[in-house]
Formats: C-alpha cells, sequence, structure tokens
C-alpha cells in the first residue's frame, strides 16, 4: 500500500539556531492510526502543523502522492488543506456560530463566499452535516451555540468538522488533553471508529502514553526534535519511555 | 527567633517617581488655572445675564416648533444615520487594514493608523467647514462631516475587536482550506459582531448630538435653525430648539443603551 504521506529530512526552526524538528524522516500509511508521543515542547505540535503549513517548515519535504505540501502556496496549497482534516486541543470552533454552522464551516474550502454569506449551503453538505452529527452522538444540539457545549460535546462537533471535509488525512492535535479521562477515551473511540469506518488514516499528538497504546497501531516517540522510538505499541518498553521522557520514578 | 521581615510596596526609584508625577500633576493643573485668564468683570455680573437670557428664553415658544423646527430636527436625525452608515462602511476596510493579526503588513498598519488619528483629529465641525466648501452649504456637508468624523472613532474600537479576537478558530478554518474571504466571514466577524453593533450604535447617539451643531457652520440640520434664531434674538424659540435637542439626545441614549445591553 503506499504512503499516504512521506516526510523527509524535515526541519524547523523558529528562531536560528534553535531547532524545533531535526530532520525527520517518516512515512505514514493510508489507514490507521499514528501516535506522536513525548515530553511538551519536544516539536510534536509542530510537525504536526507542518503538514498543513500552518507552520512554515524550514526545510524538507513532505509528499501527499506526488505533491510536496512544503513547496506549495496560495490556491494550490488550500486545495491540499481540504483534503487535510485538523482537530485541536482547544476545540477552535467558532463560539458564537451555531453546532450545525460549526460543522459547515468544515466545507468552507468548498462552498462559494456568496453562499456561506447568506447561509445557502448546497442541500447536500446540510444532509452529510445531519448524518456527521448524528454520528458523532449529538443529533438533538444542532441549533446550540457552541459555546453553549461541554468540553466533550465541542470536541465531537470539531470531530464532526474535520471530517465535514471528507479529508484524506486527518490530524489530531492533543485533542483530548483538555477533557477528563472519561470523556477522552469516548472521544478516542469515536475517533477511531469515524475513521475506521472510512478508511482516514489518523495522525493524532497525546501526553497521555496509555491512551496512545490503547487507539494507535503505531506510536512514534519523539524527545528534543528527533524520532527516537517508531513502532507499534506492543514494542514499546519502558526503557523507550526513559529514553523519550527522560527519568524513571513516574514509570 | 528570626528578625522581624519588613515588607514594602515600592522601592526607593519607584517612589521617587511616584512622588515626581504627582509633583508633575500639581505644577501642571496651577499653570493651566493661571492660564485661562479669567475675567472678574464679567464673572461678577454673570448671575445676571444669565438670568436675563432666561427671563427672554421663558417660555418657550412651542407653537414655533412645528413645522420649522420639526423639519430640521428631522434633517438632523438624517444626517446622523446617514453619516453614521457611510463612516461605518468607510471604517470597514480601514479597521481590517489597522489590526495587526489580519493585515501582517506593518506599513499598511502605519497607513491605517495615520488615517484613523487624522479623522479623529479634526473636529465634526471643522470636517464640516472643508465639506461645506465642497457641497455648499445644506445636509449633504453635514452627512460627509459626520461619517468622516466617524471613520477614526469606529475604525478604531473595530481594529482593537479585531484584534482582541481568539486566533483559534481562525486557524481552524485556515486548516480546512477556507480561503481568505471565508476566514473573514466565518472566523472573524461572528467573534466581533457584538463590538461591531455596539459600536456603530455609540457613534449614531454620538452624531445625533454632534449633527445639532453643524448648521452653526451652514451644514444642515438643526444647528441651522438655532443660529437664525439666536441672530434674530428670538430666544423663545431658541429655547424650543434647545428643548428639542435636549429630548431626542435623551430618547437616542435610552435608545441606544437598552438595545447595547442586550447585544453584549
Amino acid at each position: 500500500m503506499t504512503p499516504i504521506l512521506r516526510i523527509q529530512g524535515l526541519e524547523k526552526s523558529y528562531t536560528p539556531g534553535k531547532p524545533v524538528l531535526r530532520g525527520i524522516n517518516l512515512e505514514i500509511a493510508a489507514e490507521g492510526i499514528t501516535a506522536v508521543i513525548g515530553p511538551s515542547g519536544t516539536g510534536k505540535s509542530t510537525l504536526l502543523r507542518c503538514i498543513n503549513r500552518l507552520v512554515e517548515p524550514s526545510a524538507g519535504a513532505i509528499w501527499m502522492g506526488d505533491v510536496n505540501l512544503a513547496g506549495l502556496r496560495g490556491r494550490s496549497l488550500r486545495a491540499a488543506r481540504r483534503r487535510i482534516g485538523m482537530v485541536f486541543q482547544e476545540y477552535n470552533l467558532v463560539e458564537r456560530l451555531s453546532v450545525m454552522e460549526n460543522v459547515l464551516t468544515g466545507r468552507l474550502g468548498y462552498v462559494p463566499l456568496w453562499r456561506a454569506w447568506l447561509r445557502k449551503y448546497p442541500p447536500a453538505d446540510i444532509e452529510r452535516a445531519f448524518t456527521l452529527l448524528d454520528a458523532v452522538g449529538l443529533p438533538d444540539q444542532t441549533t446550540r451555540r457552541a459555546d453553549a457545549l461541554s468540553g466533550g460535546q465541542r470536541q465531537r462537533v470539531g470531530i464532526a468538522r474535520a471530517l465535514m471535509q471528507s479529508p484524506a488525512l486527518l490530524l489530531a492535535d492533543e485533542p483530548t488533553s483538555s477533557l477528563d479521562p472519561k470523556t477522552a477515551v469516548e472521544v478516542m473511540e469515536l475517533m477511531a471508529r469515524l475513521t475506521g469506518e472510512v478508511g482516514v488514516p489518523v495522525i493524532v499528538n497525546m501526553h497521555n502514553v496509555e491512551l496512545a497504546r490503547r487507539f494507535a497501531n503505531r506510536i512514534i516517540g519523539m524527545t528534543g526534535g528527533e524520532v527516537v522510538f517508531d513502532g507499534p505499541p506492543e514494542a514499546l518498553e519502558d526503557h523507550h519511555l526513559h529514553q523519550i521522557y527522560g527519568g524513571e520514578g513516574w514509570l | 527567633m528570626s528578625a522581624t521581615r519588613v515588607w514594602v510596596r515600592h522601592n526607593l526609584g519607584e517612589r521617587l517617581l511616584r512622588y515626581t508625577l504627582w509633583l508633575a500633576m500639581v505644577a501642571s493643573l496651577v499653570w493651566a488655572i493661571r492660564s485661562i485668564e479669567i475675567i472678574p468683570e464679567f464673572l461678577a455680573d454673570a448671575p445676571e445675564q444669565m438670568a436675563d437670557l432666561l427671563i427672554r428664553m421663558w417660555p418657550p415658544d412651542l407653537a414655533h416648533y412645528y413645522p420649522s423646527v420639526h423639519a430640521a430636527m428631522i434633517e438632523t436625525l438624517h444626517i446622523a444615520s446617514l453619516g453614521t452608515l457611510l463612516g461605518v462602511a468607510l471604517a470597514l476596510p480601514v479597521a481590517l487594514l489597522a489590526a495587526r493579526n489580519i493585515c501582517r503588513n506593518a506599513a499598511l498598519n502605519t497607513l491605517a493608523q495615520l488615517i484613523l488619528v487624522s479623522s479623529r483629529s479634526v473636529n465634526s465641525l471643522v470636517w464640516a467647514l472643508i465639506f461645506v466648501a465642497v457641497f455648499g452649504p445644506g445636509p449633504a456637508a453635514g452627512t460627509f462631516a459626520i461619517a468622516f468624523r466617524s471613520v477614526g472613532f469606529v475604525g478604531k474600537l473595530l481594529a482593537e475587536a479585531v484584534e482582541e479576537s481568539t486566533p483559534g478558530p481562525l486557524e481552524a478554518l485556515e486548516a480546512s482550506g477556507a480561503p481568505w474571504g471565508h476566514r473573514m466571514l466565518k472566523g472573524v466577524w461572528p467573534q466581533v459582531q457584538p463590538a461591531f453593533w455596539g459600536v456603530a450604535l455609540f457613534r449614531w447617539d454620538i452624531n445625533v448630538r454632534e449633527s445639532a451643531v453643524l448648521g452653526l457652520v451652514g451644514a444642515g440640520g438643526i444647528g441651522v435653525v438655532l443660529d437664525d434664531a439666536i441672530n434674530f434674538f428670538q430666544w423663545q424659540r431658541v429655547a424650543t430648539i434647545l428643548l428639542a435637542i435636549l429630548v431626542v439626545v435623551l430618547i437616542a441614549e435610552v435608545l441606544v443603551t437598552r438595545v447595547r445591553a442586550r447585544l453584549l
């Protein structure tokens, strides 16, 4: 199976001489969940944001099919972004818009401006939004405002919005870090199930090693801007965690 | 066992700075009072003069209100409303250029700030004088004066609201491949909408008051009638006009306060 993403020699430094990513080389398969774990400030988030170019890579290439995402600009960058969904730690919903409209913003890359302005979204999009809201378990919340929802509900809307793009790849940046343990598991289960059903590969950043073990079929351990572990969850042992996070007392 | 530790709010440098600032304030107050040159003779007979003026004004010539004062009052409201509308329309693009999180070009930011500051630094009456020269006397000059004075006020407050909007939703829309216009419409506008209506209404309220005096320089509205009445020493009519302005300003104030309370 051809990989969905081939990352070659990816580097990023926000200030010259202080690299956050030091030459990342990865291939991401076109299915399954890949969890990226590592201590805070180690470049997990930067790695994810380089893929959809919310952060500009300093060097290297990110191949999605035969397109190098790192070299795109303007219209072609937007076209590539439409195929990459993203779920955020702080949900990043538009607070004052309804749940329905938040989900529909996932189509803004396709819908003409006048339609978005007059809220005349194509009927097929609205139908799909209803289906997704059913799927994430919020069928009765369509007309509520996003700021009236609980954290778990907001992240469900976030997932529905990302899937609304019909993405070829889903990026999730600490999607459960702001949620309580029970809700975190529920949200991960939901994300795993919905992406599994449509065969969308997921790259997810996590703090929680147990959650990563439970849901991912591949774990990438990062420390100091480099990949130090790459393998299935079964292969991740204490000495790897020691290498990734340092120290031992917490294990 | 341990020595009593002393906690002081300010260190020596901070205390010195505070005393200096107090001294500077008192000095400038004294300087200001010495420079306003109160003429004792005028002050002495002021109560007499005021009483005389009020007696001439009483009773207000209410019969004079309709139709001439009424028509001028309606014209004033039209000037205020149209001027606000035009001002807000002009302020929108300038506000976007001034907001540093939307327009990343520092030169354009500065240009927009310059436009906003120049609009505000020129008083409505001076704008009116300029537009009377352009359009001739009449409500057109007043409308444009109000609009150009409003741009700075509305634009500045709007730019601040835009800069205070949370970047997260905008980032999410950008990540989904939404073009610039879509991001503004669905990412920024919902966030600044309450501030926008609040600012626009507040400015309309101010403009109702400001357009009442524009007539003094011939830019239409109730000020023209007021100026005429004063020039002809028709003090009872002047009283009627002042009363009418007071009532309208009060109504506008109450109206705007109520609507804003619901918005925010």
